[in-house]
């Protein structure tokens, strides 16, 4: 069977902190939070007024998009998977040719409700006022869970397999996951591999119709998403996309690309929603077996971890992702690695999440940091129970950072682990 | 409303649906929206909700089929614009 080294080349990224994988560094390592008051939520009477939404240029848009998608692309998931793809493939070194179809590259571009992106109340009034005759061709496209992927590959022109999957909050670590088994596999030379979510009040205002989202910061907005903190009360929904270039190492190499790093193992599962597991809740079994199953195939000792990039949404799950995290880990707490997670500063981007987040630890295995978990002043008791409080990052630690688990949880009972090695020559 | 006028100004509309901005410049009334100027035909919608819009006009779903060059487009427009 044909098992391939699987390596990472190229990064792009459309966070509410920062547009673009440069500023996001600077972003990650000031604690710039993307989270912001808005007046819609607020008239709409949601008890969660605030979120975190990309701020995109005009002049940003116009270095990755004809006039076309410049002037007529609607939908903020696609618009984000856009930007945040081309500057993966531009990263990677990689170009495209407006007559060729490149056949050993193929894309997974994920989204969770990109039908639901505000931009869409457009086509659904239209039709309520019975003037479908008024729709233009984006209609579809701009409301198909593969529209993103469908765009991307309008400019790119790869040939190879062409999928988006939607599994909620795994999304995008799950994007990544089927992209590097696909790699493994020797079925592609290279895949563009991340997700993505758009924003507005029909996704925010279900989520905030299930008391899940921060309600006690509408007046403080960059204070709101507070994940292992004593005081957190729900999350705070954000948007935006993230992006990476998988390749053979063999690919890699061939044209001396620039490694990143090099996946070593992966899984994904599900709680069966039994168990403890539910629609909203994972099955702790699961989530552990998940983590241990990745390490597995990776070859990685629990020992050998820098850096855990945990979901850690703001919920009252982080104290029970903790204690996963120790299960699946074992060894003594005193080991225990460092932990974080970006949504302090860009709330929990959904769908998005996941890739966001791997470009987020790549980004810190690239240049040796591991950004604070901002907005904690007090960890919750419950989590201190469980693993030294030093191994909470406040702040900006420069630190060398090889070794890396990365996982997500989603609605649906569904998980996903995904274990990095900062790649080193020879 | 002069027919060059017209003219202009969906040069304008279609631009953005044009592939090879190249043949903007030397368009002529005989070009072929799809087969010349290789407008891809779901944009063609497009296009007359553009006009419609532009024009405050309703083009006629039998009408859009009779729209098949830049010519053929304005005299449509120009007959438009002279009802209202």
């Amino acid at each position: 069977m044909i098992n391939n080294r699987v390596v990472i080349t190229g990064i792009g990224v459309v966070a509410p902190n920062a547009v673009g994988a440069a500023d996001f560094e600077k972003a990650l390592k000031e604690g710039r939070s993307g989270i912001r008051f808005f007046e819609e939520s607020q008239s709409l009477n949601f008890r969660c007024q605030i979120a975190g939404k990309p701020l995109i240029t005009e002049d940003y848009k116009a270095h990755y998009f004809d006039d076309y998608y410049q002037n007529k692309l609607d939908n903020n998931a696609i618009i984000y998977a856009c930007l945040a793809g081309f500057e993966a493939w531009e990263n990677a070194g990689l170009i495209h040719h407006q007559n060729q179809i490149d056949f050993d590259s193929g894309m997974i571009i994920g989204s969770g409700a990109l039908g639901l992106d505000g931009s869409n109340h457009a086509v659904f009034s239209k039709i309520l006022a019975g003037n479908n005759k008024r729709l233009g061709s984006r209609a579809i496209p701009e409301s198909m869970s593969s529209g993103a992927a469908a765009y991307l590959n309008k400019i790119l022109g790869l040939g190879n397999r062409i999928l988006s999957n939607s599994s909620a909050c795994i999304t995008g670590t799950e994007s990544v996951l089927l992209g590097y088994e696909h790699l493994k596999l020797g079925k592609a030379k290279r895949m563009l591999c991340g997700s993505t979510e758009g924003d507005g009040i029909f996704i925010w205002g279900a989520f905030d119709a299930m008391r899940i989202l921060t309600s006690d910061s509408n007046e403080d907005p960059t204070n709101g998403s507070r994940p292992m903190c004593d005081s957190s009360v729900g999350f705070v929904p954000g948007s935006g996309s993230g992006a990476m270039v998988l390749e053979t190492l063999e690919s890699a190499q061939s044209r001396g690309a620039k490694i990143y790093a090099e996946i070593l193992g992966a899984d994904v599962n599900s709680g069966g929603l039994r168990d403890g597991g539910s629609m909203t809740a994972p099955n702790s079994n699961a989530v552990a077996h998940c983590m241990k199953n990745s390490l597995r195939e990776a070859k990685v000792a629990s020992n050998e971890i820098d850096l855990i990039s945990g979901h850690l949404t703001g919920t009252k799950g982080d104290s029970t992702e903790i204690k996963n995290w120790k299960k699946a880990l074992g060894g003594p707490q005193d080991k225990f690695p460092l932990i974080n997670t970006p949504k302090s500063m860009i709330g929990h981007c959904i769908a998005g999440a996941g890739s966001i987040e791997l470009v987020a630890t790549l980004i810190q295995i690239e240049k040796s940091f591991v950004h604070g978990n901002y907005n904690i002043k007090k960890v919750n008791p419950d989590i201190t129970a469980e693993i030294p409080l030093e191994r909470i990052p406040m702040n900006t630690v420069h630190k060398e950072i090889n070794t890396v688990i990365k996982a997500n949880f989603g609605f649906g009972d569904l998980n996903c682990s995904i274990v990095l090695r900062k790649w080193k020559d020879g | 409303m002069d027919k060059n006028t017209i003219q202009e100004q969906l040069k304008e509309i279609i631009a953005v649906y044009v592939p090879d901005k190249e043949i903007l410049g030397k368009l002529t009334l005989e070009h072929d929206l799809i087969n010349d100027l290789k407008i891809n035909s779901a944009h063609i919608v497009d296009i007359v909700l553009d006009v419609e819009e532009k024009y405050d006009v309703m083009i006629e779903d039998d009408v859009i089929m009779k729209m098949g060059t830049i010519g053929q487009a304005i005299d449509i427009i120009h007959g438009k614009v002279l009802e209202k």
